[in-house]
């Protein structure tokens, strides 16, 4: 039943072990994120390091997916050494607040693509918005929807994420090293994808807007 | 670059020539791509076509007006969307079943119908054009009322199926490799259950426990697959062999033929015993429809069928969705008289 873990870390695994969360506030999130913003800073926006580990973009993500990535690292459904021993500071409330708190933040502009030439970024443009059938890589938008501004719970926004992020995590899946996926619905993708397709795809979608307005 | 050969020229006179072997090289990668993806290789005879990609439109030499109303047709193909409320009434886009933009095999490919057609059709029992097969698909798979023959949305989907179909000799004589949603073959027995069960596992995550698929504002992002959003009981996928072909050479995204011939026909059954819009040839009465429609297309559907779990009769009502309306007025025979 792959709608399960949504399910679970949407509503809280907090049923499980017995205790009702209460409703997610952004408020309590926002003291509880104290935590969180060496790296990811105050305004959400966290940090692109060429050459270094990227810090993701949160301001704006949906809140179910901030909570089930969280989750995932506390059951190490996904690992990163880095977010280990901050996981580990937040339970189940803490994580629906915070996850709330980043979700109600305005979304920040992605870094990343200033240094990609003209062929990398129509490369990328290709990738995001039409795929490359030749080698089965479907579009990202055909499941992080219009624009690629996300689509639901569980695909995340990745436009105006920064390159250097959504590059490791690409690699990741294409790896192995990253596999909290339903179906392996992305690692299937990643692994199809060359290294110069990765680096497009990440300028470009650092290159644009994460959200609609 | 237009490849379209037939695949038992690739070990012919055709090699000799240095571009043919260019083209023999993009043509067996392109085999190869396939065939590591699960599909099968192209029998000795069957017709091999590439169809040109969007890119290889903008270095064509064609007249820049007609390259321009071939993006017309692609953005209708990929975004019929926009045609909401006046020729699509539920959230459907072409590319929703015909991936790839309608270019790869095994996801029927649309170029076959510009070089096929005008032929004899047994769905409605006459001759049919590329018009009248694109208007099909908007009167039962997009639940909705076809763009005026001639129109030019009509003609700009016309123009995008036959630039894919550039260098395709007039009905090719050879069987195209590809074509429409191959099935494999039917299982012994098909299970609601296990249909139902495959479905939340495999394929609930995007479209939904109700088959509702996922929409974003007014984009579709994952079609809804039953229900008043879907396509009507006239659609060519309701056919249980054609949506068991669509599933298995196509779904999940991205991971082709990664299902079992029987997951993908349990599937396939357990969608088609979900409700939809009524089927536009309906006369007002199930059975006598079923009746009307059963040998040229309905014994391969659910409809006019009690569903095992609640006997409850499918296609037994009179919802047309969102469309105000049963039957668009291109539904009507012809005699040629």
């Amino acid at each position: 039943m792959k709608k399960l873990p949504i399910l679970l870390t949407a509503l809280g695994l907090a049923a499980c072990s017995g205790f009702a969360l209460a409703e997610a506030d952004a408020t309590r999130g926002a003291a509880s994120a104290a935590v969180c913003m060496a790296c990811h800073q105050a305004d959400g926006s966290g940090m692109n390091i060429p050459g270094g580990e990227s810090w993701p973009r949160l301001a704006g993500l949906d809140a179910a997916y901030i909570s089930k990535q969280l989750h995932d690292y506390k059951s190490g459904k996904r690992s990163s050494a880095s977010m280990m021993p901050f996981v580990n500071m937040l339970d189940d409330q803490k994580i629906a607040d915070v996850a709330a708190y980043y979700a109600g933040l305005p979304a920040t502009k992605g870094k990343g693509s200033e240094s990609a030439n003209e062929a990398t970024l129509k490369r990328g443009q290709q990738l995001a918005e039409r795929g490359d059938w030749s080698r089965y890589v479907v579009s990202c938008k055909s499941c992080h929807g219009p624009d690629n501004q996300g689509a639901g719970a569980v695909f995340p926004g990745i436009a105006g994420q920064h390159a250097g992020y959504i590059k490791t995590q690409l690699q990741a899946w294409r790896a192995g090293t990253r596999k909290n996926d339903t179906q392996d619905l992305m690692g299937s993708i990643a692994r199809r994808m060359s290294d110069d397709d990765i680096n497009a795809v990440a300028a470009w979608l650092a290159s644009q807007s994460a959200s609609a307005n | 670059m237009i490849r379209t050969f037939s695949y038992v020229a690739l070990s012919g006179t055709l090699l000799f020539s240095a571009t043919a072997a260019a083209t023999d090289d993009t043509t067996q990668q392109y085999i190869n791509t396939l065939t590591e993806l699960g599909y099968p290789a192209p029998k000795a005879n069957e017709l091999v076509h590439i169809p040109p990609t969007m890119e290889d439109l903008e270095n064509a030499s064609l007249h820049p007006e007609l390259k321009r109303v071939i993006r017309r047709g692609y953005d209708l193909f990929t975004n019929t969307q926009q045609l909401r409320g006046e020729n699509v009434f539920n959230n459907m886009n072409c590319s929703s079943c015909h991936m790839g933009e309608g270019r790869m095999p095994f996801s029927a490919p649309v170029w076959p119908a510009a070089v096929t057609l005008p032929n004899y059709r047994g769905k409605n029992d006459h001759v049919n054009n590329l018009e009248e097969r694109i208007a099909g698909c908007f009167t039962y798979s997009m639940n909705g009322k076809p763009p005026e023959y001639g129109s030019d949305n009509m003609l700009a989907l016309s123009a995008y199926h036959q630039w894919l179909a550039k260098g395709v000799a007039m009905y090719p004589e050879k069987p195209i490799y590809g074509r429409g949603f191959p099935a494999p073959d039917r299982p012994a027995k098909l299970s609601y259950a296990r249909g139902e069960a495959a479905f939340e596992e495999n394929c609930s995550v995007c479209h939904g426990n109700d088959g509702e698929g996922l929409r974003v504002g007014n984009h579709t992002v994952f079609p809804a697959i039953w229900g008043d959003m879907s396509n009507n009981w006239g659609a060519g996928i309701v056919r249980v062999f054609t949506a068991a072909g669509f599933i298995k050479n196509n779904m999940p995204l991205g991971q082709p033929n990664s299902l079992s011939d029987q997951e993908a026909w349990d599937i396939a059954y357990y969608m088609s015993n979900q409700e939809r819009p009524q089927d536009p040839r309906y006369t007002g009465d199930v059975k006598d429809t079923l009746e009307k429609t059963q040998e040229r297309f309905h014994k391969h559907s659910m409809y006019g069928q009690a569903r095992e779990t609640d006997g409850h009769v499918l296609g037994d009502h009179n919802n047309t969705g969102e469309k105000p309306f049963l039957k668009p007025d291109s539904v009507r025979p012809r005699t040629f008289e």
